[in-house]
């Protein structure tokens, strides 16, 4: 993870103005918090309003960082809040804390049983192959791939994506385990057609 | 047996993050190897659940930089214009 390889960020330091200081955390972190917000967001404008934001909000809000989690996972949670404000725009339906409403497996029990995981690996990573995987995150339901883009991609652990995104842990494993499997799902089925057209040209 | 419910598809579906992650006890784990050496729609489940996250993190690029213009306005929006060169990474 990018954390171990920089050097710790003085919030002390940064509480008393030090600009040194905060150009170093940018630099650190601007990266990760920028690649989360176009996963998050699909568009380049848009994700650079949040990475904008989010450093904005954390130089004024410093005194609200308890530490009780990294630096990078509280940038997290301000980057996921600043988001959601863009996603919501014309869309007061987007809600990341809506508790599920059944705790069934119902609807993520799989339906597809192709043995797609042998392929080869330049054959699932072809340029083809990731723009269906990029296509299948953007296809998750907004409550499901928060947690996703959080834990599987940004690789945080389950207690951080929690704290960054305000819900429990119990909720979050439910909620990854949803989005892993729809994306299994969804991936299914693209290299499922791709092994059909495969025996078909032998 | 109180765990039994590992020896099923549904109960295996309940855990199928958790033994991905390796964050199930031992006990569980060797349930859930007995269920897939039994069940190939599980086994199927299982290798391609973990396929699909091995390729989540081969497909994303920890090491892509900033790009050197969204650098640039991120440090003027920030009033951090005399830190932008040189970069420090
Ligand atoms: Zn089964």
């Amino acid at each position: 993870m990018v954390e171990t390889t920089i050097k710790d960020i003085s919030i002390e330091a940064l509480r008393n103005g030090d600009r040194a200081e905060f150009a170093q955390m940018v630099d650190a972190y601007s990266a990760p918090i920028y690649r989360l917000s176009l996963r998050m967001l699909g568009s380049e404008q848009d994700a650079e309003d949040v990475l904008q934001n989010t450093f904005l909000s954390a130089l004024t809000h410093l005194s609200n960082f308890e530490g009780r989690s990294s630096v990078l996972t509280w940038l997290y949670r301000i980057a996921v809040n600043e988001a959601l404000m863009i996603l919501r725009r014309g869309k007061p339906e987007v809600n990341i804390d809506d508790h599920d409403s059944s705790g069934e497996h119902d609807d993520i029990r799989p339906t597809q049983f192709v043995d797609w995981g042998a392929l080869p690996e330049d054959e699932l990573l072809s340029v083809e192959g990731r723009q269906a995987l990029d296509h299948a995150i953007q296809n998750l339901p907004e409550n499901l791939r928060m947690v996703f883009l959080l834990r599987d991609i940004q690789d945080l652990s389950i207690k951080d994506t929690a704290e960054a995104l305000n819900l429990s842990e119990a909720n979050v494993k439910v909620r990854l385990l949803r989005a892993r499997l729809m994306l299994r799902e969804q991936l299914s089925y693209y290299y499922g057609e791709r092994m059909k057209k495969e025996k078909s040209n032998d | 047996m109180t765990e039994s419910t590992h020896n099923t598809c549904e109960g295996l579906l309940g855990s199928l993050s958790d033994y991905i992650d390796g964050e199930l006890g031992a006990e569980l784990c060797r349930q859930i190897e007995k269920h897939i050496a039994e069940c190939e729609d599980c086994r199927i489940v299982v290798d391609t659940t973990r396929k699909t996250i091995d390729l989540v993190h081969a497909s994303n690029d920890p090491q892509t930089d900033l790009p050197d213009d969204v650098r640039s306005r991120l440090f003027k929006r920030l009033n951090l214009d005399d830190y932008l060169k040189p970069s420090t990474k």
